[in-house]
C-alpha cells in the first residue's frame, strides 16, 4: 500500500511532464509544418552557418 | 534537330532560339545561376529534385518589378518588421533551404522560415520597411513567385481552432491513459478482492484527473451543444455533452458514498475518441481550404495606375477610383471596369460572357474586370468601382441565390435530432420503471438510468461521419480535388442532374486548329509568322505546327493581324478584312468558327478555322454520367451556333445558349422547384450565381476567383473526370456512413437492454464502447483501400502536394 502512495504520484508527475512538453512544443510552433520538419533534418551545413531551427514565432 | 539541352537552372528544354546560349533557356535563368555561383550556393543544384508538377523556376523579369511588398508589412514595438508571403515554385526541401539561406545572407534579416506544408514564408528584418524589395530580390531572381498575404484574413480562424482541438486532445489523451490505468486495477480488483479503501482511493485519484481534464477537453463539445440548445435545435454534441457530464457527476457521487462503480474512464475515453475524430476532420478540411486559398492568392494581381505626372504605381484593384487611368499590358488580366482611352487590342471575355472568341477593342469600348487583354497594351479610364461594377452586380445575384438555397442540415445532425429524444426518454423510463415498479431505491434506479445514457452515448455514432469524411477528403485531395464545404460530399450524393458551363469547363478555353487539306502546306509559314504574337489564335497555330522558328521582320497590327516582309513580298496573316478578302468570298469548307487568313502574294488566300476544343475526356465523362442516369445539361453564355456544335459533339441533348448570369441561376432555381437537385460545374464569373444556387457545385482551378470561392469543390488539372471521381467517392462514403450508423445502432440494440436491466458495469461499458468505435473506424478505412486508380486514363499533373490526410491512429 505504501509503495502505491509513492508510485502513483510519480507516474502522474511523469505523465504531466509529457503533457506539458507537448503543449509547449505545440505553442512554440513545432507542429505547424510537419512536412518541412521531416525534410529539414536532411540539410547539411557544409556551406552555411548553422541555422537556428526553432526561432520563436513572433 | 539534335536533342535539346535542358536549362541548368529551370530544367526546361533549351531551344535553338535561346538568347542565353546552349546552357540556359533565357537570360533570367542564366542570371539566377550566376547569382548562386557568386553566393557560393551552387550546391542547391545537386540537392534539389525537380517536381515536374510544379511551375518551373523561370525568373520573370516583368514580375519582379510588379509586386508591392510594403503594403502588408507589420512592425512590432521593437521596430522589427514582419511580412508573410505565399511562395510559388517550391519543388522540394532544397527550395526551402535555398530561400531561407538567400534571405539570411543579408545581415538585416532576423528570421526567415518557409513552412513547407502551407508553402508560406515568414520573414522579419531590421531597418526600413522599403528594404523588403531589396531583401526578397534574390529569391525572385531565382524564379520563385512571392505574394504577400494577410495572415489575419487567411488562416487564423482555422489554425486557432486546430490548435485548440490539439490541446484538448493532448489533455484528454493524458487523462484517459492515466484513468484507464487506475480503472484496470479496479476491474482486476473485482476478481482478486481489492479492499474497499484501495478502490475508493483509486476512484478519488481518477476523479482528480478526470474532472478537470473533462472540464477542459470537453469545451468544444459543450460550446457547440450550448449553441444548438440556445437556438432550439439538437445536434450530435448535445447527447455527448449530457452523457459526459452525467457520467462524471454520477461517478463522483458514487465515489463519495464509497460505491463500487465509477465511470470516469468511460467519460474521458469517450472525449478522447471524439476529439481524435474532430481533429482529423478539421485538419483534412483545413488542408483542402489552404490549398484552395493558395491557388486563389496566386491569381490576385494589382493594377498599374498612371498618375498625372506620368509615374506608374501599383495599387490593389479595390483602391482604384473612377477617373484614374490604368495601364494594362498585353496578356494581363484587366482588374477594373472602364473605358478604353488609347490602344487597339483583343479582349478575351470568356470568364464573363462565356464567349470563346476574343472581341476586338478600340478607344471607346467598355471593358470589365475579369477579362484579359490579349494583343497590345491599353490605357483604360476607370468608370466604376466597388458596388457599381459588373462584378459587384454578380456578387449581389450570387448572394440572392445563396439565400434561396435551402439550409442544408448535415446527416449526422438529422440523425441526432431523432436519436437524442429516444435516448432521453429511454433513460427516463428506466429510472421511473426501476423506482416505481422495480421497487429499488431511487439512487440505484438513477444509476441504471445513467448507465443507459452512457452506453447509448453516441461515441461510434459521432465518429461514424467524421472518420469517413476525413478519409474521403484525403483521398480526393491526393487526386487534386479540394473539398471545401463540410457537407459537399453529402449533398453530392443526392444530385439527379449535372449542369455544365461551356467555355473553360467542358472545353479547355483554348482554341485549336481544325486541320484540313486546304491549309496543310501553308501551316508552317503561317505558324512561323504567328510565333511572334501572343494572340490565342496565333498560339494555336504554333501549337498545331509543332516546332517552328519565328521569322523576323514581322509587325503586329492589334485587332487585325500580322504582316511579314519576306523576299517574295508582303505576307499578311489575320482577319478577313486585314487580308483583303471579300465578306462573301466562296469558301471551300463551311466549318464555322473563329478564323484567320493567310495572304501570300500571287497565291490564293488560305483559311485557318479554329474551334474551342472540348477537354480530352469530356466526351467520356458525359457518356459515363448519362449511362449512370444523370440528366446532363449545358448552359452557356456563348452564341447558339457554337453551343449547339459542342452539344452535338459531346452528345448533350439539353442545351441553352446566350444566357445571362441571372438566367443561369434562374434556370437552376426553376429546376430545383421541380424537386430536382443539380450539380453545377462552371468556371466563369457569369457562372457564380448559378454555382451558388445549385444543390452542389464544382469549379476547375482555372476558374475565376469568385467562382472558386463559391464552389463547394475545386478540382485541379485538365481532367473533367474529377466530376465523376467526386461523385463516386461521395457515394461510397455515403454508403460507409450509413453502414456505420447501422453498426452503431446494432451495437445499441444489444447493449441497451443490458443497460436497462441494470447489468452494465463500468467494465462492460468500456469494452462495448471501445470495440464499437474500433469497428466503425475499421469500416471507414475501407474507403481508403478502395481503388485509387484513375477512372479515365491519363491523369493530369497535380500542382498541390497533397499531404496524407492520415488515418486515425486510435
Amino acid at each position: 500500500m505504501s509503495n502505491l502512495l509513492l508510485l502513483i504520484p510519480i507516474a502522474l508527475f511523469l505523465g504531466l511532464l509529457g503533457l506539458a512538453a507537448f503543449l509547449w512544443s505545440l505553442k512554440s510552433g513545432q507542429f505547424d509544418d510537419m512536412e518541412g520538419a521531416a525534410n529539414r533534418i536532411l540539410f547539411d551545413d557544409d556551406d552555411q552557418e548553422p541555422q537556428d531551427s526553432h526561432t520563436k514565432n513572433n | 534537330m539534335t536533342t535539346p539541352n535542358t536549362c541548368h537552372h529551370c530544367g526546361d528544354p533549351v531551344t535553338s532560339m535561346s538568347p542565353a546560349g546552349p546552357d540556359f533557356c533565357c537570360r533570367g535563368c542564366a542570371g539566377a545561376f550566376a547569382l548562386l555561383g557568386d553566393l557560393g550556393l551552387k550546391s542547391y543544384y545537386s540537392r534539389r529534385s525537380i517536381d515536374p508538377k510544379t511551375r518551373p523556376l523561370r525568373p520573370d523579369t516583368d514580375e519582379i518589378a510588379a509586386i508591392n511588398f510594403t503594403d502588408l508589412v507589420s512592425t512590432d514595438d521593437k521596430g522589427i518588421h514582419h511580412l508573410n508571403l505565399m511562395v510559388d515554385g517550391i519543388h522540394c526541401a532544397a527550395c526551402v533551404w535555398l530561400i531561407e539561406t538567400l534571405l539570411q545572407k543579408n545581415p538585416s534579416v532576423l528570421h526567415a522560415r518557409v513552412n513547407m506544408t502551407t508553402r508560406r514564408l515568414r520573414m522579419a528584418w531590421n531597418g526600413g520597411i522599403a528594404d523588403v524589395d531589396e531583401l526578397v530580390k534574390p529569391v525572385l531572381q531565382m524564379g520563385y513567385r512571392l505574394i504577400p498575404f494577410d495572415p489575419a484574413v487567411l488562416e487564423q480562424a482555422t489554425k486557432a481552432r486546430n490548435s485548440e482541438l490539439l490541446r484538448c486532445l493532448a489533455v484528454a489523451g493524458f487523462a484517459a491513459g492515466n484513468v484507464m490505468l487506475l480503472s484496470v486495477s479496479v476491474w482486476a480488483g473485482y476478481f482478486q478482492g481489492m479492499g474497499g479503501a484501495t478502490r475508493d482511493l483509486f476512484h478519488w485519484i481518477s476523479a482528480l484527473i478526470a474532472l478537470p481534464a473533462a472540464a477542459y477537453a470537453g469545451i468544444p463539445f459543450y460550446r457547440s451543444a450550448w449553441g444548438a440548445i440556445r437556438n432550439r435545435r439538437v445536434n450530435m454534441d448535445v447527447p455527448i455533452s449530457l452523457g459526459v457530464i452525467l457520467a462524471l457527476g454520477m461517478s463522483l457521487a458514487e465515489t463519495m458514498r464509497g460505491g463500487p462503480h465509477a465511470y470516469f474512464d468511460s467519460a474521458i475515453t469517450l472525449l478522447f475518441f471524439l476529439l481524435v475524430g474532430r481533429y482529423l476532420d478539421s485538419r483534412a478540411r483545413g488542408q483542402a481550404r489552404s490549398a484552395a486559398e493558395h491557388l486563389l492568392s496566386l491569381n490576385a494581381r494589382s493594377v498599374t495606375v498612371l498618375d498625372d505626372d506620368g509615374t506608374r504605381r501599383l495599387i490593389a484593384p479595390d483602391k482604384a477610383k473612377p477617373g484614374m487611368i490604368v495601364i494594362v499590358a498585353a496578356g494581363e488580366r484587366i482588374g477594373i471596369d472602364g473605358e478604353i482611352l488609347d490602344g487597339q487590342s483583343d479582349i478575351d471575355t470568356s470568364l464573363i460572357t462565356g464567349e470563346s472568341i476574343p472581341n476586338t477593342a478600340k478607344p471607346g469600348t467598355s471593358v470589365f474586370a475579369g477579362t484579359t487583354n490579349i494583343s497590345a497594351p491599353l490605357r483604360i479610364r476607370v468608370t466604376a468601382t466597388g458596388q457599381t461594377t459588373l462584378l459587384a452586380e454578380i456578387v449581389r445575384l450570387m448572394e440572392n441565390a445563396e439565400q434561396g438555397r435551402a439550409k442544408y442540415v448535415a446527416l449526422a445532425d438529422r440523425v441526432a435530432k431523432s436519436y437524442a429524444p429516444v435516448v432521453h426518454i429511454l433513460s427516463g423510463t428506466t429510472f421511473l420503471g426501476w423506482w416505481l415498479i422495480g421497487g429499488i431505491g431511487w439512487q440505484d434506479a438513477l444509476m441504471n438510468a445513467i448507465a443507459v445514457l452512457i452506453i447509448t452515448c453516441p461515441c461510434a455514432l459521432a465518429l461514424a461521419v467524421p472518420v469517413v469524411q476525413v478519409i474521403a477528403t484525403g483521398r480526393l485531395l491526393r487526386a487534386g480535388i479540394l473539398v471545401k464545404s463540410a457537407t459537399a460530399l453529402e449533398r453530392l450524393t443526392s444530385i439527379r442532374g449535372v449542369i455544365f458551363d461551356k467555355t473553360g469547363t467542358l472545353t479547355t478555353g483554348k482554341p485549336e486548329l481544325i486541320s484540313n487539306t486546304e491549309n496543310e502546306g501553308s501551316l508552317e509559314l503561317a505558324a512561323s509568322i504567328a510565333a511572334n504574337s501572343s494572340h490565342p489564335l496565333s498560339r494555336a497555330l504554333v501549337r498545331a505546327a509543332g516546332n517552328v522558328t519565328p521569322i523576323a521582320n514581322v509587325s503586329e497590327h492589334p485587332g487585325q493581324g500580322l504582316s511579314a516582309e519576306l523576299p517574295g513580298g508582303m505576307v499578311r496573316l489575320g482577319s478577313r478584312a486585314f487580308c483583303g478578302i471579300a465578306e462573301n468570298a466562296d469558301l471551300s469548307s463551311h466549318v464555322a468558327g473563329p478564323e484567320i487568313w493567310l495572304q501570300e502574294p500571287g497565291r490564293a488566300a488560305v483559311r485557318f478555322v479554329f474551334r474551342d476544343a472540348p477537354r480530352h475526356d469530356a466526351e467520356q465523362v458525359i457518356e459515363t454520367l448519362s449511362a449512370r442516369g444523370f440528366d446532363i445539361s449545358l448552359l452557356s453564355g456563348d452564341r447558339p451556333v457554337t453551343v449547339s456544335q459542342l452539344a452535338e459533339t459531346l452528345g448533350i441533348r439539353d442545351w441553352k445558349a446566350q444566357l445571362s448570369p441571372a438566367d443561369k441561376a434562374n434556370e437552376i432555381a426553376r429546376r430545383a422547384e421541380d424537386g430536382k437537385c443539380d450539380l453545377m460545374v462552371g468556371d466563369g464569373i457569369n457562372d457564380a450565381p448559378a454555382l451558388a444556387a445549385a444543390h452542389a457545385s464544382m469549379s476547375p482551378a482555372s476558374a475565376a476567383e469568385i467562382s472558386q470561392n463559391v464552389a463547394d469543390i475545386v478540382f485541379q488539372g485538365d481532367r473533367l473526370s474529377a466530376v465523376i471521381e467526386a461523385i463516386d467517392v461521395a457515394k461510397k462514403s455515403d454508403r460507409l456512413v450509413r453502414q456505420n450508423f447501422m453498426l452503431s445502432f446494432g451495437y445499441n440494440l444489444i447493449t441497451i437492454p443490458l443497460a436497462v436491466s441494470g447489468m452494465v458495469t463500468p467494465l462492460v461499458a468500456a469494452i462495448a464502447m471501445s470495440s464499437s468505435s474500433l469497428i466503425v473506424i475499421a469500416n471507414a478505412l475501407r474507403l481508403r483501400s478502395g481503388s485509387d486508380k484513375p477512372i479515365i486514363e491519363d491523369r493530369a499533373p497535380l500542382p498541390v502536394r497533397a499531404q496524407e490526410a492520415g488515418a486515425p491512429s486510435v
